[in-house]
C-alpha cells in the first residue's frame, strides 16, 4: 500500500506547553489508522496537526514536517491542504441555520460550484457513502440539526465527503454515540476505506481493534508504538503498549 | 435552592421569617414596583394631556400635514413622522454595515492583544453628549457635506430626486449621517455579543471545509448569529427614533416633506425640542404631548420587538445544536 | 480532485479585501470621535479662561451652568442612587420569580424611553399637580422639574447596573453568611452589597456621568437662567442647555466657545469616569 501521508519529528504546543513531541509516522493509502492512548496523550493534537486545524488555536505552534504525498502541508495554504484533508469531529456541528442539502453542499459551494445538478449528484453520492441517503432521501429541506445525533454525525461526515477529499480524519467519532449509531459508523469506516486514507482518534480499544489495519499507541505527548493492529495487541513491543492494553492505566 | 424562597405553611421548613427579613423584602419589592409604576404614570399623564388633541383631530393627526398655532387650530404630525422615518433609515443604511465590519473585526480577525483597547474606543462613541455631536455636526460636518461630500455625490447621482436640490450642509442627510455614528456603538456592541455566542465548532466546521476566514464568518457566524444582528439592528433603530438633539441642530428645522435628502426636515424628537415651550394655546400643548406620545409608542414597539429578538438568541446559544 | 488554481487565489483576494474593509470600518468609526475630541481641544481650549469659568452666562461665562449641571446631577443622584440600587437588590435577590422578570422587563422597557418624552412628562405632571394643589404650576421650569427628569432617566439605569453588579457575587458568600444564622435582610445589606460596592458605585457614577450630559429633558423643565442658582423653584442653567444656546446663537465667538463648554463637559464626565476606576482600584487593594 502507498505511503499516504508521512509525519517527520512532528512537535505542537499550545504556547509554551509542549503537547505532542517528535512523532514519525506514516499513514497508508486505503488503509485506517488508529490512533489510542489515555486522555490527554496528544492524539487529537496529532490529527488536528494533519489538517492544520492546530494552528487556528491562538499562540498554537508547530515543529517538523507533514508530507501529504511528498509535499510539505506546511508549505502551501492552509485553505487547499483542508480540502484535501478532511476532518470530522468529536460531537457532531451541522450548521443549524442550513437545511441537510446545505449542509452537505457547503463544502461545494465554497469552491465556486453553482450548478445545481452537480450539486445534486454529489450530495446524492455523498450522503450514500455516508449511508445516509435512505434515511433524509425525503427530507432534504430539513434544518441539519432536526436529525438524531448518529444521524447528525453521518450528515457530517457526508460534509466532509462532498468535497472530495483524499483523507479523513476522524476525531473520536462515535464517543458522543449510543453503540447501535457506532456500530453504524463503524460499518461506514470499514466501506470509506475503499475510497480513502483514514484516521481515527478513538479512546475505544476495541473499536480500534475492529476497524482498523494500523495502530499507533500515544503516551505523554509521544508515541510509543506502531504497529499492524494485531501486532500492536497481540504482541506489543513495548511494556508500556502492553499496560494500557491490559487496562492497567487510562 | 430553598434559601431563596419563603417556607410556606406545608414544608418542613423552619421559618425564616423575622420582621425585619419580610419588611426589608416588602420594602426594596414595593420601590421596584413603584420605578414600574413610574413608566405607567407616563403613559397615563401623556394619554390625559393629549386627549383633547386625539379628540380635535383623531386618526388624521397623522396625516395631517399643517401645524398652525393661530385659529383655525390644526395639527398635524405627518412631516414629523416623515422626518424622523427617513433620518432613522439613512442612520441604519449608513449604520448597520459599519457596525457589522466593526463587530466582525473584534470578534474574528483582530489579534487579541488590540481587542480590549478597541472595544473600549468604539464605546466612548457612546460616551460622547447628543448636543456635542450637534454641535460638531453644524460645525465641523456640515460644511464639510456642503463644500465636498453632497457635491460630489450631486455630481454622480443628481439624476436622482433623492440628491437634487441646494446643498446646504443642515439637512436631512447630515442629521441621518450623525445618528448613524451615533447608534455604531449599540449595534456593534450587540452584534458582538451574537457573534461570541457562535461556537466554536461552528467555525471549524467551516474551516475543515478549506473555507477562508471571511468565509468562515460569513457561511458559520453570520448564518448562526443572523437573529441577535436583527435584533441588534433594531435597537440601534430604537435609539435612532428617540434622538434629540443632534439630529435638532444639524436637521435644518423645517416642518417640509421633500424626497430630496439634502433638503431640511424635522423630526418629531427635534419639533418638539424646538418649539414645545412655544406652544401658544392649551390645544397646541396638547397636540405636542400627542406627538410625544406617538414617539414614546414607536420608541417602545420597537425596542420591545428587539428585547425579544436578542433574547431568542441568546437563550438559543445556550441549547445550542 | 484539486480545486482549479485561479479559483483558491481569487477566494484569498477576496479574504484579504473583507478583512481590510471590516478594518476599515473600525477607522471610520473612530474618525467622528478623533475629530470631535480633536476640535473640543483645539477650539475649545482657546475659549476657557478664569473668567468664563466665574462670570455667569449672563455675563458671557460659564460658572452658573457648571454649578447648575452640579446641582442637577448632584440632587439626582440624591433621589435615583438609593431608588435604584434598592430596585437592583430586589431584582438580584428577590426577583427570581415571575413578578421579578415582568419588573426587570419593564425596567429595562424605561432605558429606552426617549429623554425629550421624559421631559414632556415631567412638565405635565409638575403642570397639573401644580393646578391640582400640590406645589404651583410655575414650576415646571424649575430645579426640581429638572431633578425629575433626570432621576426619571437615571433610576431604570441605575437599576440595571446594580442588578448585574449584584449578580456578580458568588452564591457561596450569600450562603456562608445565612449558614451563620445571620438573617436574610442583613445578609443583603452587610455582606452582599459590600462586596458589590465597587460595581455598584461604578454604575452610579455611569448613571451620574450619562445625566451630566442630557440636554433635550432639560429644555421643558430646568429650562435655563442667566443668572446663578437662585432656588430649587427657579429655572437653572446647565452646561448641556448653554452648548444648545450657543452653538445655535448667532454670535460667531459664542459658537467657538460652545467648544470650549463642550470640553468643560466632557473633562467633567470623564473625571466620574475616572473616580469611579479608582474607587475599584482602592477597593481592590484595601481587600
Amino acid at each position: 500500500m502507498a505511503t499516504k501521508i508521512r509525519v517527520e519529528s512532528l512537535s505542537a504546543w499550545y504556547g509554551e506547553k509542549l503537547a505532542i513531541q517528535g512523532i514519525t509516522m506514516e499513514i497508508e493509502d486505503h488503509m485506517v489508522t488508529a490512533v489510542i492512548g489515555p486522555s490527554g496523550c496528544g492524539k487529537s493534537t496529532l490529527i488536528r496537526c494533519l489538517n492544520r486545524m492546530h494552528e487556528t488555536i491562538p499562540k498554537a505552534s508547530v515543529e517538523g514536517k507533514v508530507l501529504l504525498e511528498g509535499e510539505d502541508i506546511y508549505a502551501s495554504s492552509a485553505v487547499s491542504v483542508r480540502r484535501r484533508i478532511g476532518m470530522v469531529f468529536q460531537k457532531a456541528n451541522p450548521f443549524p441555520t442550513m437545511s441537510i442539502y446545505d449542509n452537505v453542499a457547503a463544502g461545494l459551494r465554497l469552491n465556486g460550484v453553482r450548478n445545481r445538478d452537480e450539486l445534486d449528484k454529489a450530495v446524492l453520492e455523498s450522503l450514500k457513502q455516508a449511508a445516509l441517503w435512505d434515511e433524509v432521501k425525503d427530507s432534504l429541506d430539513k434544518s441539519g440539526a432536526s436529525l438524531s445525533g448518529g444521524q447528525q454525525q453521518r450528515l457530517c461526515i457526508a460534509r466532509a465527503l462532498a468535497v472530495k477529499p483524499e483523507v479523513l480524519l476522524m476525531d473520536e467519532p462515535c464517543s458522543a454515540l449510543d453503540p447501535i449509531a457506532t456500530a453504524k459508523i463503524e460499518d461506514l469506516i470499514f466501506d470509506l476505506k475503499k475510497d480513502f486514507a483514514l484516521v481515527v482518534v478513538t479512546h475505544n480499544m476495541q473499536q480500534a481493534a475492529r476497524v482498523s489495519e494500523t495502530t499507533a499507541f500515544m503516551y505523554l505527548g509521544k508515541l510509543i508504538e506502531v504497529n499492524n493492529t494485531r501486532e500492536l495487541f497481540e504482541r506489543p513491543r513495548e511494556a508500556l503498549t502492553e499496560s494500557y492494553i491490559t487496562g492497567r492505566f487510562g | 435552592m430553598h434559601f431563596f424562597r419563603w417556607t410556606r405553611g406545608k414544608g418542613r421548613g423552619i421559618s425564616t421569617d423575622t420582621l425585619g427579613e419580610s419588611l426589608f423584602q416588602w420594602f426594596s419589592t414595593l420601590i421596584a414596583l413603584g420605578v414600574v409604576g413610574v413608566l405607567v404614570l407616563i403613559a397615563i399623564v401623556l394619554f390625559f394631556e393629549a386627549e383633547a388633541s386625539i379628540r380635535a383631530f383623531g386618526w388624521s393627526f397623522l396625516g395631517g400635514t399643517v401645524w398652525n398655532p393661530q385659529p383655525p387650530l390644526l395639527f398635524g404630525a405627518l412631516p414629523f413622522v416623515y422626518g424622523t422615518l427617513v433620518t432613522s433609515a439613512l442612520a441604519l443604511l449608513l449604520g448597520v454595515p459599519i457596525s457589522l465590519g466593526i463587530a466582525i473585526f473584534l470578534s474574528e480577525l483582530a489579534p487579541p492583544w488590540i481587542r480590549i483597547p478597541l472595544t473600549y474606543v468604539v464605546e466612548l462613541l457612546a460616551a460622547v453628549p447628543s448636543v456635542v455631536y450637534g454641535l460638531w455636526g453644524i460645525f465641523v460636518l456640515a460644511p464639510v457635506m456642503r463644500t465636498a461630500i453632497e457635491p460630489v455625490i450631486q455630481g454622480t447621482f443628481g439624476f436622482l430626486p433623492l440628491f437634487q436640490g441646494t446643498p446646504i450642509g443642515l439637512d436631512k442627510f447630515s442629521a441621518g449621517v450623525i445618528l448613524a455614528i451615533m447608534i455604531i456603538p449599540t449595534i456593534s456592541s450587540v452584534s458582538r455579543e451574537a457573534f461570541l455566542a457562535v461556537p466554536d465548532s461552528q467555525r471549524e466546521a467551516a474551516l475543515s471545509l478549506g473555507a477562508t476566514r471571511w468565509e468562515t464568518t460569513r457561511v458559520a457566524v453570520l448564518r448562526y448569529a443572523r437573529a441577535g444582528i436583527f435584533g441588534a439592528v433594531i435597537l440601534g433603530l430604537g435609539r435612532a427614533v428617540g434622538e434629540t438633539m443632534a439630529v435638532t441642530m444639524t436637521i435644518g428645522n423645517k416642518n417640509v416633506i421633500s424626497v430630496s435628502l439634502f433638503d431640511q426636515g424635522q423630526t418629531i424628537a427635534s419639533w418638539i425640542a424646538n418649539n414645545f415651550t412655544e406652544a401658544e394655546t392649551p390645544l397646541e400643548l396638547s397636540a405636542f404631548i400627542e406627538l410625544g406620545l406617538v414617539l414614546m409608542l414607536m420608541s417602545l414597539i420597537i425596542n420591545i420587538f428587539a428585547r425579544l429578538m436578542v433574547a431568542r438568541v441568546l437563550r438559543q446559544g445556550e441549547g445550542a445544536a | 480532485m484539486k480545486v482549479a488554481f485561479d479559483r483558491d487565489t481569487r477566494r484569498h483576494w477576496i479574504d484579504l479585501a473583507m478583512s481590510i474593509a471590516a478594518l476599515a470600518c473600525v477607522v471610520i468609526a473612530i474618525i467622528p470621535l478623533g475629530s470631535i475630541l480633536i476640535e473640543a481641544s483645539l477650539r475649545g481650549l482657546q475659549s476657557l479662561s478664569p473668567a468664563l469659568l466665574t462670570s455667569t452666562t449672563g455675563q458671557g461665562g460659564i460658572g452658573n451652568a457648571i454649578q447648575g449641571t452640579l446641582i442637577l446631577i448632584l440632587l439626582s443622584a440624591l433621589v435615583s442612587l438609593p431608588v435604584g440600587i434598592l430596585t437592583g437588590i430586589y431584582l438580584a435577590e428577590f426577583g427570581k420569580n415571575r413578578l421579578g422578570a415582568g419588573v426587570r422587563f419593564f425596567v429595562e422597557v424605561m432605558t429606552q424611553v426617549p429623554s425629550m418624552v421624559v421631559g414632556i412628562f415631567i412638565y405635565s405632571l409638575v403642570l397639573e399637580l401644580g393646578l391640582i394643589g400640590f406645589g404651583s404650576p410655575r414650576l415646571v421650569f424649575s430645579t426640581i422639574s429638572g431633578v425629575l427628569a433626570l432621576s426619571t432617566i437615571m433610576v431604570p439605569f441605575v437599576a440595571r447596573t446594580s442588578e448585574e453588579a449584584l449578580r456578580l457575587v458568588p452564591i457561596a458568600v450569600r450562603e456562608s453568611s445565612l449558614a451563620l444564622g445571620i438573617p436574610r435582610y442583613r445578609t443583603i445589606l452587610r455582606v452582599v452589597v459590600p462586596s458589590a460596592s465597587s460595581a455598584l458605585v461604578t454604575g452610579g457614577l455611569l448613571g451620574i456621568a450619562r445625566v451630566a450630559g442630557e440636554t433635550a429633558p432639560l429644555l421643558v423643565t430646568a429650562f435655563g437662567n442667566n443668572d446663578w442658582f437662585r432656588g430649587l423653584d427657579q429655572p437653572i442653567e446647565s452646561l448641556p442647555h448653554t452648548i444648545y444656546i450657543w452653538a445655535t446663537g448667532p454670535y460667531v465667538a459664542q459658537n467657538q466657545a460652545a467648544w470650549g463648554v463642550s470640553l468643560v463637559l466632557v473633562l467633567m464626565m470623564l473625571g466620574l469616569s475616572i473616580v469611579s476606576r479608582v474607587v475599584i482600584r482602592l477597593r481592590s487593594v484595601s481587600r
